[in-house]
């Protein structure tokens, strides 16, 4: 699938922003149901890339509170199912 | 059910992570948190299949985005009513230029379909290779990479980014940088 044409970086992040010209459909089908006219040409480069920095802003957020208490006390709910008691997140 | 140190750990270490998939994936924090907990709790059911050493982001990853196809999809998108929910849960409050994209993207990435949807955050947000980011979704690389870039086209389209904002904060930000000093 890959035919040696597309300088480098086809995988990895960078990668994000230096494929847009390999803009064919995957199936017909496919193409059909996402009713996408093919953006012709693919976006500037500054547009690449503020796209990716808005997304990576928006999940880093997420990312950014760690881990719930819900999550930890299930956890350790799960691992003490055997090993007695098994009801209530102790401690 | 006792769990090694080592696999607890790798699975609380893809929390923060998941939760932010299944957020972009629903839109909406309880129902991605619901969605991690199944996703654990599916992954713990079945460690045996997972091969240690391999990837445990990748493989939860693959779990909780099958189980979003397969299970939250069939229930109705109910977003529409969460416009600022998302993030309003959020416990660190973004500024307010801030929030007003997220909730601009948010929308945007609300109206991309599904596979292509998953495909941008894997890639763009997620950090996970196109190799990667193809074998969690179960399809070929050059799949992943087309559905990025339309998925990239298209959220520029419907958030009108293009060539002429390419100075600073863009027009919505310097708006509500103004209004606020006013």
């Amino acid at each position: 699938m890959r035919r040696g044409r597309d300088g480098g970086a086809q995988d990895g992040r960078e990668g994000f922003e230096m494929t847009q010209s390999n803009d064919k459909p995957e199936k017909p089908m496919q193409r059909a149901r996402t009713g996408d006219s093919a953006p012709s040409g693919g976006l500037s480069r500054e547009a690449t890339i503020k796209i990716g920095q808005q997304l990576r802003a928006m999940y880093d957020e997420v990312v950014k509170e760690g881990v719930p208490d819900r999550f930890n006390d299930l956890l350790k709910r799960l691992d003490g199912d055997d090993k007695g008691g098994g009801k209530g997140p102790h401690s | 059910m006792s769990l090694d140190n080592a696999t607890r750990d790798s699975i609380l270490a893809a929390i923060p992570n998941l939760r932010a998939f299944g957020i972009s994936l629903t839109g909406n924090v309880d129902r991605a948190d619901d969605l991690v907990q199944e996703t654990i709790l599916r992954a713990l059911k079945n460690i045996d299949s997972f091969e240690p050493g391999t990837n445990m982001s990748a493989w939860l990853f693959t779990i909780l985005r099958n189980l979003f196809r397969s299970e939250y999809r069939k229930r109705k998108r109910e977003v529409e009513d969460a416009t600022g929910m998302y993030a309003d849960s959020l416990k660190s409050q973004p500024e307010q230029a801030t929030r007003l994209e997220f909730e601009e993207l948010r929308a945007a990435l609300e109206k991309l379909p599904d596979d292509q949807r998953e495909a941008v955050i894997l890639v763009g947000a997620s950090g996970f290779s196109y190799e990667e980011a193809a074998a969690i979704c179960g399809c070929a690389v050059g799949t992943i990479k087309s559905r990025v870039n339309r998925a990239r086209n298209r959220l520029a389209e419907i958030m009108s980014i293009d060539d002429l904002d390419d100075l600073g904060p863009d027009r919505q930000t310097r708006a509500v940088l103004t209004a606020d000093r006013g």
